[in-house]
């Protein structure tokens, strides 16, 4: 369980590292928290010949406000967003999704930007990413560019990110004051991936479903934003047809595969069972 | 391969070397500084036999670099006594209540123990159950390490009353 040798460069600026990333090419990797790549690494499925450690960037590490925006720096841990008292008073979504990630020793060291750009279709935040609508920065050896979270998934580990590229923010829009939200996860023990998890944020309006938002986890080679799904609750009361509506639309664009999770028939129904769960604790919380 | 140059404090006693940047820090502790209290399980990030204590984070050593740890602040279980040799509260709760059978787990759990109990003094068993999930014990121990935890937190609670008392 050695990796392959690297050679390892820790530069303390975005444009330094943007700049060995371009010259180094396909065979360098930015290193984050590292608890995705070096368990990869141990296992000689990743032998990149260059490392380049992020953990000297100051500027990265940063949870700000930024009008009704909230800027995550890409290096900012789950631990860091679970104590966060901005993310607890604007986006307790994410608290309560980081807080069914991996363990507490991993969540000290997995970063918002690893998770995110990974493109790991188990990983967590990227489906949440999705159902909040956040963009994400890339810096490129020609300056920054944003791409939403909605488009930025391709295929397992295929990513929008180009070579050269480096995933430094990540701004998601604040919802309204009022907002039920919920991140239903189902996992066989602590520290598993999910055999399926929902993320719902929605609002109500005089007893009515005024917006609502929906993304599903690790039922397909993405994240998968359910739109029809979503639509399906706006309006409604969030009576039992309409939430069936939502489940039945939200299954019929699963497509996880069968392993150790289970059978994809049962992964496909227990996205719906996590969503059915999600949007009555969201309709709950919601003012 | 070029080695690289770092430079750590380990156990409150600074310590440089060079090493090469594959070296997990896992392997450095043990093998180039000799503290094999800190376990190698699973070597996968899952078991938690080789926690430590780095810049006041509970860290799985087999999934970080030597390289990475350049200029931290490191506790292994080694530094938990006191240089009399007096156990640690954690260390005493841990015997006291037999929170431990054949030991290899020990080490990762008492030393994610006092990162938990560091950041809260006064768990309930939930917390303390969720505050080490991230440490396996194949003996099937947990009831008697919850137990011995909440105790060493009673304990350390009661000599902070009394210190502040003073």
């Amino acid at each position: 369980m050695i990796p392959g040798t690297f050679s390892y460069h820790r530069p303390d600026s975005v444009d330094k590292a943007v700049a060995l990333l371009t010259e180094l090419g396909e065979e360098a990797r930015p290193l984050a928290g590292g608890h995705s790549l070096i368990p990869m690494m141990k296992l000689r499925l990743a032998q990149p010949e260059h490392l380049i450690d992020l953990s000297q960037i100051d500027a990265l590490k940063s949870i700000t406000r930024d009008g009704d925006t909230v800027v995550i720096g890409a290096m900012v841990s789950q631990h860091d967003l679970i104590d966060s008292g901005e993310i607890a008073a604007s986006l307790p979504i994410l608290i309560e999704t980081a807080k069914l990630i991996a363990d507490p020793q991993v969540r000290y060291v997995g970063t918002m930007g690893g998770n995110v750009a990974n493109g790991d279709p188990g990983n967590d935040m990227p489906a949440l990413m999705q159902c909040l609508d956040a963009r994400y920065v890339l810096a490129g050896p020609n300056g920054s560019r944003e791409v939403a979270a909605r488009d930025f998934y391709e295929a397992a580990y295929f990513t929008k990110l180009e070579a050269g590229e480096l995933l430094t923010e990540i701004r998601i829009p604040v919802p309204p004051a009022g907002h039920g939200y919920a991140y239903e996860k189902l996992k066989r023990k602590v520290g598993d991936y999910a055999t399926a998890a929902a993320a719902v944020v929605l609002t109500m309006n005089g007893g009515s479903c005024a917006s609502a938002s929906i993304a599903l986890t690790n039922v397909g080679d993405t994240p998968l934003f359910a739109e029809a799904a979503a639509a399906a609750l706006v309006g409604s009361t969030l009576d039992k047809a309409a939430i069936d509506a939502a489940v039945s639309a939200a299954e019929a664009i699963t497509d996880p595969a069968s392993d150790g999770r289970g059978p994809a028939e049962y992964r496909t129904k227990m996205a719906g069972v996590m969503l059915r769960r999600a949007i009555e604790r969201a309709k709950a919380r919601a003012a | 391969m070029a080695k690289t140059h770092v430079k750590m404090t380990v156990n409150g006693k600074e310590v440089e070397a060079l090493v090469e940047p594959r070296t997990l820090l896992i392997h450095f502790i043990r093998e180039d500084l000799g503290l094999t209290g800190p376990h190698i399980g699973c070597e996968t990030t899952h078991c938690g036999a080789c926690t430590l204590d780095i810049d006041g984070k509970s860290v799985k050593s087999c999934t970080l670099f030597a390289v990475q740890a350049d200029g931290a602040d490191i506790r292994t279980i080694e530094g938990m006594a006191a240089p009399d040799g007096a156990l640690h509260p954690l260390q005493e709760a841990f015997r006291e209540h037999h929170g431990l059978q054949c030991g290899f787990c020990t080490p990762g759990m008492i030393t994610r123990a006092y990162r938990l109990l560091q950041e809260n003094p006064n768990p309930t068993d939930e917390e303390i159950r969720m505050g080490i999930a991230g440490n396996l014990c194949r003996c099937t121990g947990y009831q008697n390490i919850v137990k011995a935890i909440r105790a060493a937190a009673e304990v350390m609670n009661g000599a902070d009353a009394k210190e502040a008392a003073e």
